[in-house]
């Protein structure tokens, strides 16, 4: 799964679950969090997703707002970490 | 303990106020008083009362009159220092017909004007019509117990205990407010005198209002809560002293509470502190059976049946429980709204609705509850979270500050990870705004206010030039000299305690089945001395109501003392998604449905419902809804049932004759006469 897939697919699930319209903007440095589009719970859903969707395992350690609080990060935190295990 | 109405023509313009206005009033309210009902009517006022008899059950009836009839009251409530008063204004020379407390707002107010309403100790809403001068009197109690709404149009007034009494005059427009939607969508309540719908005021708590026979309006406040400005090294009484004194204050004002009552008076019992001391003490203001009422949920999550039931035991009382399911809270949630008359964003009055019918039903009229500790003695989260980002704010970069939140929430220690590094990122926010006015609550209202992203287009446009910091605006000149947890508990009190807990979970869900609400954390003495204890008597470090578990000692059992702090919650949005789910759900957030409201955006709604839809659905998931998520559907919902109620229809229930037990009317008398 390329960087850019990532990306869009993130994107995309932020839209249908947390913003539920086409209209509110939504950029990829955005913070999720601070900007309040996703809650301490929803970060939970995203998560999941994350694991389902790119089928990776975070490590507790991996679970930072570092990690998650932009699209853009979490899409770079998501290719680092497939092509770190495919090695 | 009443519903009280009426209409007055503050001008020379109108017709007297129609006889089947006026009933028509009273019925839309009949709940809160079914015992009897009476009417005043003249040339300019009507005024009309629906009774739920407790003090001076033969000889209480309302409208009642001063001496000569010139002065007339329509009240609900209690004045529980009536007694007091009384031989005070006797020894003045006022005479009375009656023993009941409404005589003695009227002495009261032939004596002192004003000045009487700082002197009750209570919880009221009244109306006086003096009908010499055509003045009209409206008053609310200090933090706004009991509700009034007001209504001025083309020279009228209209007044009434609920809205849909308002609305019971057909000519009245209904239109919900985008403000009060606003407001509700960020403090979790309008703001009074904002209501949810336009042209109807909520007179706000602690305030006179006067309108003169020429439309003159004078508005006066006579408390807010204060705080002390001076150090907390001159408070006189040691922690032991003031312990004492606290537990005395708050005897006393039970004991006016279970005795100032011709009928026997119940307590609740949450299972945590407050209620727990409540009860205690309400047991041993009177002798005989002492009855108590608990909410038992099915959902584990929410039960707190272990500590009702060791309270209970403790003070011996005849206990009830009544178990609660989702199923339940969906059935009668459009009647809770029908009661509440503004959105609400957790179904938590639910569950209070239907334990006020098993108390109606059991016979009782009359309960103590816990309300108001949390607010007066910083029992909730929100205060110890205020203080642990202030203390971080010195230090943005430490990383032992913030695990301190692990001590407010121990699950936040065993869920390394997720949890707390998003947690933490989420309290994080605003740090640098310590010392700001709205700091302890800017979480919440940050939260909450995330929901209008839900607002439709109209709305926005509505809302586009108005500032959203109404509370933060309002504040007393005094406020910048108190402490930082005073600070937070003042906003707590005008907000979340007046507007929601004891409105629409406190006297809505308690009145819709005709049970009064008594609050010994209320009484004024109470929270004055409450209100000048020094901050660390209440919040000792991270030890809430410090003060009030010390006073429990030896009266509560130990582990209700020191059991950690459960906030009352209900299920919430999956109550409405589950599977059998009634129907009005999926009608009320209807494409259509939503459309005709205009209130939110159609897609965005729709997208949240079914998004809760699929999660239910998804048994992996099984009560997996975010607070964003429990919020949204909860707060649309309510929205959604309110524009039916009382858009779409009137808010009032279907009717029924109203037989007056007291009717004076001065305007039919001179026709009569007129005639002869």
């Amino acid at each position: 799964m390329t960087q850019e897939e990532v990306r869009t697919r993130v994107h995309q699930f932020i839209r249908k679950n947390f913003l539920f319209d086409e209209k509110t903007p939504l950029t990829d440095d955005q913070s999720l969090l601070g900007s309040g589009v996703v809650d301490s719970t929803g970060i939970l859903e995203l998560i999941s997703f994350l694991e389902e969707t790119c089928r990776v395992k975070f490590e507790d350690n991996e679970l930072v707002a570092d990690n998650f609080d932009t699209i853009a990060r979490i899409a770079g935190f998501i290719t680092a970490k497939l092509s770190r295990e495919k090695v | 303990m009443c519903g009280i109405a009426g209409i007055v023509n503050t001008g020379n313009r109108h017709e007297p106020p129609s006889r089947e206005l006026l009933t028509g009033m009273v019925r839309a309210i009949r709940h809160r008083g079914p015992d009897e009902y009476g009417m005043y009517r003249d040339r300019r006022a009507g005024f009309v009362h629906a009774r739920l008899s407790l003090i001076d059950l033969t000889s209480g009836q309302q409208p009642l009159a001063n001496e000569d009839e010139t002065l007339w009251i329509v009240f609900n409530g209690e004045i529980f220092n009536y007694l007091e008063l009384r031989v005070d204004l006797e020894a003045l020379g006022h005479r009375f017909r009656t023993r009941s407390d409404t005589e003695v707002i009227v002495h009261a107010y032939e004596e002192w004007g004003n000045g009487c309403f700082p002197r009750f100790n209570g919880q009221w809403a009244l109306a006086l019509w003096d009908s010499r001068s055509h003045r009209l009197i409206l008053s609310r109690d200090r933090i706004g117990v009991r509700p009034l709404y007001v209504r001025e149009h083309g020279g009228r007034v209209w007044f009434a205990s609920e809205v849909k009494a308002i609305f019971a005059d057909a000519s009245v427009p209904r239109e919900i407010d985008p403000r009060g939607l606003d407001q509700t969508f960020t403090y979790w309540t309008p703001l009074a005198p904002t209501s949810l719908f336009k042209g109807i005021e909520e007179l706000p708590p602690g305030s006179v209002r006067e309108y003169d026979g020429d439309g003159g309006k004078h508005e006066t406040v006579f408390w807010r809560p204060s705080y002390p400005v001076t150090s907390p090294d001159d408070y006189p009484l040691t922690l032991d002293e003031a312990t004492e004194a606290l537990a005395e204050k708050l005897e006393q004002a039970t004991r006016l509470r279970i005795l100032r009552a011709d009928v026997p008076v119940g307590s609740y019992l949450s299972g945590g502190l407050d209620s727990s001391i409540t009860a205690w003490m309400g047991r041993k203001a009177k002798e005989g059976v002492f009855r108590t009422y608990s909410i038992r949920f099915q959902d584990a999550e929410y039960d707190e049946t272990e500590f009702q039931r060791a309270m209970a035991a403790t003070i011996d009382s005849d206990h009830q429980e009544l178990v609660v399911t989702r199923g339940d809270i969906a059935r009668v949630f459009p009647e809770v709204i029908r009661h509440t008359e503004r959105p609400v964003l957790r179904t938590a009055p639910a569950p209070l609705f239907l334990l006020s019918r098993l108390v109606r039903d059991s016979g009782i009229k009359a309960v103590l509850t816990g309300e108001g500790a949390d607010e007066m003695l910083a029992g909730y989260d929100i205060f110890r979270e205020a203080e642990i980002r202030q203390f971080w704010s010195r230090q943005p970069g430490s990383v032992a500050r913030p695990r301190l939140f692990e001590r407010l929430y121990p699950y936040l220690a065993r869920s390394p990870g997720q949890a707390k590094g998003m947690a933490l990122e989420f309290w994080r926010q605003g740090i640098e705004r310590a010392g700001a006015p709205g700091f302890s609550h800017d979480p919440r209202w940050r939260t909450t206010s995330q929901l209008k992203r839900f607002f439709s287009a109209e709305l926005r446009a509505a809302l586009e030039s108005r500032p959203s910091d109404d509370v933060l605006r309002a504040l007393p000149p005094e406020y910048g000299r108190w402490d930082s947890l005073a600070r937070a508990q003042y906003l707590e009190v005008v907000t979340l305690l007046s507007g929601y807990l004891i409105s629409s979970q406190g006297d809505r869900m308690l009145m819709a089945h005709s049970v009064e609400g008594r609050f010994p954390f209320l009484d004024s003495e109470v929270m004055e001395f409450c209100n000048g204890l020094p901050p660390l008597y209440k919040l000792a470090g991270l030890n809430e109501k410090f003060i009030l578990k010390r006073a429990a000692k030896g009266r509560v059992p130990e582990k209700i003392i020191h059991r950690p702090k459960q906030p009352y919650r209900a299920p919430d949005a999956v109550s409405f998604v589950e599977k059998g789910a009634p129907a009005y759900v999926e009608e009320v957030l209807s494409e259509s449905a939503l459309r005709d409201a205009g209130l939110f955006d159609v897609g965005a709604a729709r997208g949240l419902y079914a998004k809760c839809l699929r999660r239910a659905g998804d048994s992996a998931n099984e009560m997996a809804f975010s607070n964003a998520d429990n919020m949204g559907v909860v707060g649309l919902l309510s929205t959604q049932l309110l524009h039916r109620e009382f858009i779409l229809a009137d808010g009032g229930a279907p009717g029924g004759d109203i037989e007056y037990k007291t009717l004076i009317d001065r305007v039919q008398f001179r026709q009569l006469q007129g005639t002869a």
